[in-house]
């Protein structure tokens, strides 16, 4: 214990090819490189499920897989995705950004810090071996609803135990951002001083402390009702399977906002700097988050329209669910507000933020849709569902992610990336990831239901579409991996701005930044 | 409604957009899912006449305020007035939708007045349907060859959207289901009568349609219920009152003959 503490606040950097430097790390930056790595892994394994699912529904017939294991693919694809690679992805940029924006040497909790992000490899390493098990993987959706998840095989604890580690990983990672932004600002920077992906961060933290502990205790309860004889769920013994329904949208509500909030911020920074021009309604900004947050609590029960609530509580959950759209408006306003009159270049990351807007917006509009109760009852669980969801998830949250990873990476690793291979990277994306899911709108309308192996014979030309756009899509990101690799082992040297019109104290400190950030606190305006 | 086709269509491939491949939502035969597809449209055409403002702003100012025109940005970043006016407008935007949509949903759930009541329930995975003051009740199975499914056989028109016995119902009558499920959770949809509705183990949920035309409609399980999920579809033929008495009269006589056949063994 102690020599670890001695060595450990020397400005001391072991190899990058030391295993010992990456398993022992409490340092912000390596971990925040971890949890990146970790989920550009994982979103090549669940993409690559993702096109197992695609293959099969590419022509009507059953032709490659058996219906169990493709309703595995689709709840494994689905537990990656949200858990593996979205969370992770949002959690390495707070671990690699938050102490730099707000003036900080380093995370409030270096060693948790650690621990949170090493739980995940073992989490998701025990969730993919279930795919072998007696019996295959969880193939229940991820919503895991009983009585269908009951009838999981030998997966079905390992399955649980899962999720209980990447409840702990990520509710450790909430409290650390917790901790660094209310100790660790600089002095002078106020709350309302903060960088908005901060903001979004900080709420984003809460939600996640919040709704966690629902979601454990939830699958808890499935694990009792399994094996120790409990009724939660079971009507025969008292209980109700619907019961589980409204906890896992208690905390399935509030982690949509969990996979969007820090892309808001993402994208309130990034506009900003390629329309050289201050961000537009700062202020409103901020209350907007607070209100989608606090409005995430009191919309769960808009997923489960069809399970037989009474009027009231379709009518409550409605227009809760409605009023969604005005703080998301706000958000999307002040976007174009801050562009318009600004003098706008469009380098790689401003192209994704673009996209992010424009195909995030549609996805709103199809939510606003959705929120309609009793046009719901057409749309639910049909196709249409997966075209929205993936809407704000693909060309959503990844897009933002992977913006991100554009606008920072030259800070992170001191060398621009190549441009004309990132824009080609944009433009690949966005034309195949609206080939993918645009048609998904259509056959959902037209009847066809979501989760299903086989389909009638009108919904076949949209799929053989969204299959043909599936495969471009993913064989795109492989230029992502090629840019960034090739960027991080050289290329042209960024400066310690990087960008014109960069605003921010991560842009104050050298491209690469020192390895414990700001030794000394930096002075604020 | 053709132009509305025309505009998606231009979204996918050509060719796609023809009369065997939907891609909108069934008008339906009953006046709530007529109320239902009117809503339907109604939000669709307010959505896209937002994002067409939205992003013609945006892309006009894409195209206006780049370096490469040498501009000089402006500085200003708030405006009380602005912001305040697009939090009330979709607001009220909001309220235009919520009245209709509280309307029509106060008619779906209003399943008082019934003539008849049918009660479905889901097992894994086929449908059971009870006419319950007549005391007739059958299972109702998908009828697709397994050979048709395994690409041996050439799929014919209703490939997985075929039952061996269908739902039969009276048109212009209110029908009441009772839904409910033997095993884990299934849902009963049918498309173009609006309705769709969870068939929870345990509970028993209500809904209910009256059909204004005859005719057969098809529709499919709608909740994951497992390994045969996408294979139990939904059949109801819809008739004429009188047929539908002579048709209930040859169910109870075929039931009645089975039960004398059972006792006598």
């Amino acid at each position: 214990m102690s020599t670890v503490a001695a060595d450990d606040h020397h400005d001391h950097v072991e190899s990058p090819y030391s295993i010992k430097r990456w398993l022992f790390t409490t340092n912000h930056k390596d971990i925040g490189t971890l949890y990146l790595w970790f989920s550009l892994i994982m979103f090549f394994i669940g993409g690559f499920m993702a096109l197992i699912i695609r293959t099969e529904l590419f022509e009507p017939g059953m032709q490659f897989v058996d219906p169990q294991f493709f309703n595995s693919m689709t709840t494994m694809h689905a537990i990656i995705m949200v858990f593996g690679v979205v969370m992770p992805a949002f959690t390495g940029l707070a671990n690699w950004l938050i102490p730099m924006m707000v003036g900080a040497t380093d995370m409030a909790l270096p060693r948790m810090n650690n621990w949170s992000f090493w739980i995940l490899p073992f989490a998701f390493t025990m969730m993919l071996s279930t795919l072998f098990m007696d019996g295959g993987g969880p193939a229940g959706g991820w919503t895991l609803y009983p009585p269908l998840t009951l009838q999981t095989g030998d997966a079905l604890p390992f399955v649980i135990l899962s999720i209980h580690f990447m409840g702990l990983s990520s509710i450790m990672g909430a409290i650390n951002v917790i901790a660094t932004v209310l100790n660790m600002r600089a002095p002078g920077m106020t709350l309302m001083k903060m960088p908005l992906f901060v903001w979004t961060w900080l709420i984003t933290a809460y939600l996640l402390i919040a709704v966690m502990p629902v979601l454990a205790g939830g699958v808890t309860m499935l694990l009792t009702d399994k094996f120790f004889g409990t009724s939660f769920f079971n009507a025969a013994g008292g209980g109700d399977p619907v019961l589980f329904q409204h906890i896992f949208w208690f905390f399935g509500h509030p982690e949509v906002y969990i996979l969007i909030l820090p892309s808001f911020g993402v994208i309130s920074s990034i506009v900003p700097t390629f329309a050289r021009k201050p961000l537009f309604g700062y202020a409103s900004m901020v209350y907007a988050t607070g209100s989608i947050a606090f409005l995430s609590f009191i919309v769960w029960a808009h997923h489960m329209f069809t399970v037989g609530m009474p009027l009231a509580g379709q009518l409550f959950f409605m227009f809760a669910t409605m009023l969604i759209a005005v703080p998301t408006g706000v958000k999307v306003f002040n976007w174009i507000a801050t562009m318009w009159r600004g003098a706008m270049t469009f380098e790689t990351p401003m192209l994704f933020a673009l996209g992010f807007i424009v195909m995030f917006s549609i996805g709103g509009f199809s939510g606003l849709m959705l929120a309609l109760a009793p046009v719901d009852f057409q749309y639910h669980d049909t196709y249409f569902v997966v075209a929205h969801f993936h809407y704000v998830l693909v060309p959503g949250s990844i897009f933002a992610i992977v913006a991100s990873v554009y606008y920072w990476l030259p800070k992170w690793c001191g060398n621009m990336y190549s441009e004309g291979l990132g824009k080609l990277h944009f433009w690949l994306s966005t034309i195949f990831v609206n080939i993918t899911f645009f048609p998904m709108h259509f056959v959902g309308l037209a009847g066809m239901p979501r989760r299903i192996p086989d389909y009638a014979l009108q919904f076949s030309d949209f799929n053989a579409l969204a299959t043909i756009g599936a495969f471009g899509f993913g064989f795109s990101q492989l230029i992502f991996l090629y840019v960034v690799i090739k960027a991080i082992r050289g290329g042209e040297k960024a400066t310690s701005q990087v960008w014109e019109n960069a605003e921010g104290l991560e842009w104050t400190l050298s491209s690469p930044p020192p390895y414990h950030s700001f030794t000394t606190p930096p002075v604020i305006k | 409604m053709r132009a509305y086709k025309w505009l998606l269509g231009i979204c996918a491939i050509a060719g796609s957009a023809n009369a065997e491949q939907p891609m909108n939502m069934p008008v339906g035969v009953t006046d709530i899912s007529q109320g239902v597809f009117s809503m339907h449209m109604l939000a669709l055409w307010l959505v896209t006449a937002i994002g067409v403002l939205v992003f013609v702003a945006m892309f006009y100012s894409i195209m206006v305020h780049r370096k490469s025109r040498g501009v000089t940005p402006a500085t200003f970043h708030e405006s009380t007035t602005v912001e305040a006016v697009w939090t009330i407008i979709p607001f009220v935007i909001l309220v235009v939708l919520a009245v209709p949509a509280t309307k029509t949903l106060i008619e779906m759930e209003d399943s008082s007045g019934y003539d008849l009541t049918v009660k479905i329930t889901g097992y894994q995975w086929l449908w059971h349907y009870e006419y319950i003051d007549e005391g007739v009740d059958f299972y109702s199975v998908l009828s697709t060859p397994r050979s048709q499914i395994n690409n041996l056989e050439q799929k014919t028109e209703n490939y997985l959207l075929e039952v061996d016995k269908e739902l039969v119902l009276p048109v212009g009558k209110k029908v009441r289901f009772l839904i409910t499920s033997n095993d884990v959770i299934h849902a009963w949809w049918v498309p173009e009568l609006a309705v769709k509705k969870d068939a929870v183990p345990g509970f028993i949920n209500e809904a209910w349609t009256k059909i204004n035309e005859p005719g057969i409609y098809r529709g499919q399980c709608a909740e994951l219920c497992g390994r045969d999920h996408g294979f139990m579809p939904v059949v109801v033929r819809a008739v004429p009152q009188a047929e539908f008495d002579n048709w209930m009269a040859q169910q109870t006589v075929e039931e009645t003959g089975a039960e004398l056949a059972a006792v006598q063994q």
